[in-house]
């Protein structure tokens, strides 16, 4: 694959398979995590950062252990530890050695063992049987692909708490109709490839 | 609390999808029809009730501190075995399905049911729960996909609802976005219907 290739399959993780708006995964934390765009920054760099490692290790361990031995039906346990492992190993990493980093995505590295983008991207890395080099470009491209929307959507949110909107639409419902209004203008993005 | 009302709390008032809004990304990808609804429910259901007995059976040995890797593992057992289970047994359900079967593992309602119930009660009281919540789940997700099968493709378990092509189907529905809108909507609904009822409560007091 050339670097042209790789630049389409990056464009194309950010923006056209867009993890959270076209494949939904992620939903749980980008709806809970994005009522401020603070915290939604916090999150989307913690995705960043734990997606990237997680999808390294999670790609060795596949094709150096799980496939030679023909473990492959082990894949799903093996990768939640392996993804639980990383998280708690980065907490006590950024704890240690960069505390300003740790106050700021402290509270949020827990909450992403359970968003399922980590564990999605690891199996779709496999399922595409990605080389190492297309695994780490894509792995990236998804998770800016996530930091960026979520970001974009913690901002209209930030003015939609101050909207005169009826009183059961409050909250998740109006959340997930501006998801959908965001999704059709992804879908947009299908064309520039 | 007896069974039955352990049993309904799933259903209504403690609906992991409406009431919660617990373990969306499924919700939101699986339900473009009725038939992979279903099956999901039902996969879904399994290693609700499987992982909860599981876990209320040995959460006497589980040290503490270690008990979430271990309710972790636990579930993610019970998911490798549906997910060969359906790989053998219903290849074209699994196609569908793809991705969100492993993915059933890091869904927050089986970790939170785990933490929350199974780790605390007996035996039959978690099977209780979890047959609760897996019929809530599954009716919450046969209701989405209702929805959108019928205004997006125009059928209902693949049978053609508007004969004649009376109604043309807005495959919107289907896709992304509608996902997004028609559960919005649906919540609204089930919210707008929730306040007129407290409303009359409150009215009655």
């Amino acid at each position: 694959m050339n670097v042209g290739q790789l630049i389409a399959l990056a464009f194309s993780a950010i923006l056209i398979q867009n993890v959270m708006l076209t494949q939904f995964l992620g939903t749980c934390p980008f709806l809970g995590v994005s009522k401020k765009s603070q915290s939604a920054i916090g999150m989307g760099l913690a995705v960043i950062f734990v997606i990237t490692l997680s999808s390294i290790l999670t790609w060795t361990v596949y094709w150096l252990i799980l496939d030679p031995l023909n473990l492959q039906y082990m894949r799903t346990i093996v990768f939640i530890l392996i993804i639980s492992g990383v998280v708690q190993f980065v907490e006590m990493f950024i704890k240690k050695t960069a505390p300003v980093i740790y106050k700021m995505l402290g509270i949020y590295l827990p909450l992403i063992t359970t968003n399922c983008a980590v564990l999605g991207v690891a199996l779709i890395n496999i399922n595409k049987e990605f080389n190492f080099i297309e695994m780490v470009v894509y792995s990236v491209g998804i998770s800016v692909g996530y930091a960026l929307v979520i970001y974009v959507f913690s901002t209209i949110r930030e003015r939609i708490e101050r909207a005169p909107i009826p009183e059961s639409l409050k909250g998740t419902p109006i959340a997930l109709i501006i998801a959908g209004i965001m999704s059709i203008a992804f879908i947009g993005f299908a064309g520039i490839l | 609390m007896n069974n039955k009302d352990n049993f309904l709390k799933g259903i209504f008032t403690e609906n992991p999808v409406f009431m919660l809004v617990l373990g969306m990304c499924p919700v939101l990808a699986i339900t473009t029809s009725v038939s992979n609804a279903l099956g999901m429910g039902v996969a879904f259901t399994f290693v609700l009730i499987m992982s909860n007995v599981i876990i209320s059976l040995i959460r006497k040995f589980i040290p503490n501190d270690v008990r979430i890797p271990a309710y972790i593992v636990v579930i993610a057992t019970v998911v490798t075995i549906v997910d060969l289970f359906m790989q053998a047994y219903a290849y074209s359900l699994y196609e569908s399905l793809g991705i969100f079967i492993p993915l059933i593992v890091v869904n927050c309602i089986v970790l939170g049911r785990a933490e929350a119930f199974a780790s605390k009660n007996g035996v039959f009281a978690s099977f209780i729960d979890a047959l609760g919540m897996g019929v809530g789940y599954t009716l919450a997700i046969t209701l989405i996909s209702t929805v959108r099968e019928v205004l997006g493709s125009g059928t209902f378990l693949g049978i053609d609802v508007f004969p004649f092509d009376l109604v043309q189907p807005a495959s919107i529905f289907v896709i992304a976005p509608g996902a997004f809108i028609t559960l919005g909507i649906l919540l609204a609904i089930i919210n707008a219907i929730r306040f007129k009822r407290a409303k009359k409560a409150q009215a009655k007091e």
